[in-house]
């Protein structure tokens, strides 16, 4: 009894490593941008400049930007996502197509960043394969201007990983409907219709929502897709914040990165903490 | 019937938006004969694309090291805080999960002051990555790790070997990491592949690595960085793929 508490101390020191690590690699870091976003250029004191600074025309508007195109991809992929899970719970449970195509989309939620950008040059780009094939059959993409370095573009790039990553964050939800729960629907007199508005629909209403959300974090936090896709001009956040770090000597502003950067963490956690909330909820029923 | 006609026009629908970048690729880079025999042949790759040639085994090295650095730091911990400091489980499992909630480009931003004394303390190589990419990978690693954990019962094996005289450091190394060695396996080739995805960090932080390398090249030779990304893509999806399909048929729904 009385070596206890010594013991307990040695114990501690076995875990001083993984702390000592998380504190410099990820404790600092999160600080600096955090007390960064509050302090002046130069290391001057407390203000609320940066913050301010980030209602400043071309910030909201990049902040708005980054909003629509991570909404539009998450709302997009999500039904699309949706579509091609339900396809898979309707066949064998343990068949080898659904292992293959999960075990595909676990992939290709991680696909992302230059190589994802080079794919769609590749395909799309001006002298894409696509772009090519279609022009020989009179039919021009760009007849309208070229999109695909624009939002637009943005968004049909990221559907490509956000598809995935729905397959696989909804099919567990879909995996949790009983087909007793039809049966029951059916025999007592309800229609296909019925079934899907008052029975799955409500049940798979917070996965779905919650899905949602996930994809739209995954959206917002990309960077790498975008970096090698936009050259010219900065029109989402991510973007922004690559030039105020490799301009920042010239124009003075340090700390106006981090402030932008702490209204991404700011907005990336609500979205999590909602999806949390959303995620108890499903789990009540399709758990 | 309408239910099968249903699911295999889906498929086909998708399967089509899915391999099409990849045949568009494998086209693209081919259009030039020179190109796949040039990736087949390093030294004169490297003679004429040396910084592709340098990303690459500057990703190589990245790789292995944060593997190796993530195991020696993640699988002592996580077996140690289960044994005997269950009460400090949350906090870790919490700092582990954090870096989802953080951004690539946010760490960055946050990361660039402590390089600068990594800069200073160790230089500006392009392994010092490996520090930054160890957190990044984190959380991926945690729960392959976790999962691992959890499907045994590490307190018993402990308490059995600690009963026939095994010191801590054998009950680790020999007791509990042999049984959870498909975690660990697994968790290491998620870093791998994670780590020869990586952009935002190396780039902004003014390093070196094979999507890099792949980026600069895309300017002057689009052929040869579309045939490198899709080569880099195909060992990346052999890599998950086969770590899913030989991971799924073990962890059977109960």
């Amino acid at each position: 009894m009385a070596r206890r508490p010594r013991l307990r101390g040695g114990a501690l020191l076995g875990t001083v490593p993984f702390f000592a690590y998380v504190t410099i690699f990820l404790i600092i870091p999160t600080l600096v941008v955090v007390i960064g976003a509050f302090t002046g250029d130069g290391g001057r004191g407390f203000t609320l400049e940066n913050v301010r600074a980030l209602g400043d025309d071309h910030i909201a508007a990049a902040f708005g930007r980054s909003i629509t195109l991570s909404a539009s991809s998450a709302i997009i992929g999500a039904v699309l996502g949706a579509i091609l899970a339900y396809a898979l719970v309707t066949g064998k449970p343990d068949g080898l197509l659904r292992r293959v195509v999960t075990a595909a989309a676990g992939v290709l939620a991680q696909f992302g960043g230059v190589t994802l950008a080079f794919a769609f040059l590749a395909t799309i780009g001006l002298s894409g394969f696509v772009t090519l094939w279609l022009q020989e059959h009179g039919l021009d993409p760009y007849a309208n201007g070229v999109w695909l370095f624009e939002l637009p573009g943005l968004t049909l790039v990221y559907t490509y990983f956000q598809i995935p990553l729905m397959v696989i964050v909804f099919l567990p939800a879909l995996d949790g409907i009983r087909p007793q729960w039809r049966e029951a629907a059916t025999s007592l007199g309800g229609t296909t219709w019925q079934y899907w508005t008052r029975v799955a629909g409500p049940l798979l209403a917070p996965a779905f929502l919650g899905s949602t959300l996930l994809l739209f974090a995954n959206a917002f936090s990309a960077y790498a897709t975008a970096a090698a896709l936009v050259s010219q001009g900065s029109p989402i956040v991510p973007l922004q914040i690559r030039g105020a770090l490799t301009s920042e000597v010239v124009l003075g502003q340090a700390n106006l990165g981090k402030a932008m950067a702490l209204g991404m963490v700011i907005v990336v956690a609500v979205v999590m903490a909602l999806y949390s909330l959303l995620q108890k909820r499903t789990a009540k029923w399709l758990g | 019937m309408a239910r099968v006609a249903f699911r295999w026009t889906v498929l086909a629908v998708f399967g089509v938006f899915f391999l099409l970048p990849l045949v568009a690729m494998a086209e693209f880079s081919a259009r030039d004969e020179k190109t796949w025999p040039l990736l087949l042949d390093w030294p004169r790759l490297s003679a004429e694309y040396p910084g592709l040639a340098e990303g690459i085994l500057s990703s190589l090295g990245q790789a292995a090291l944060t593997a190796l650095l993530m195991l020696v730091l993640l699988v002592p911990t996580a077996i140690w805080v289960r044994l005997r400091l269950p009460g400090l489980r949350p906090l870790v499992e919490f700092l582990c999960l954090l870096p989802l909630t953080i951004p690539a480009i946010v760490l960055v931003v946050g990361l660039a002051p402590v390089y600068a004394w990594v800069n200073y303390l160790i230089g500006g190589s392009s392994q010092t990555l490996v520090l930054a990419y160890t957190v990044l990978v984190l959380p991926y690693a945690y729960r392959a790790i976790d999962t691992g954990l959890s499907a045994i019962d590490v307190k018993t094996l402990a308490e059995a070997a600690r009963g026939l005289g095994a010191g801590w450091a054998t009950v680790i190394w020999r007791v509990v990491l042999p049984n959870i060695r498909s975690a660990v396996l697994s968790a290491a080739f998620l870093t791998v592949a994670l780590v020869l995805g990586e952009f935002t960090i190396a780039s902004l932080l003014h390093r070196t690595n094979l999507q890099v390398a792949i980026e600069a090249l895309g300017k002057s030779s689009a052929g040869v960085s579309v045939a490198v990304s899709l080569t880099a893509l195909m060992l990346a999806f052999v890599l998950l793929l086969v770590l899913s399909l030989a991971g799924s048929p073990r962890k059977e729904r109960s």
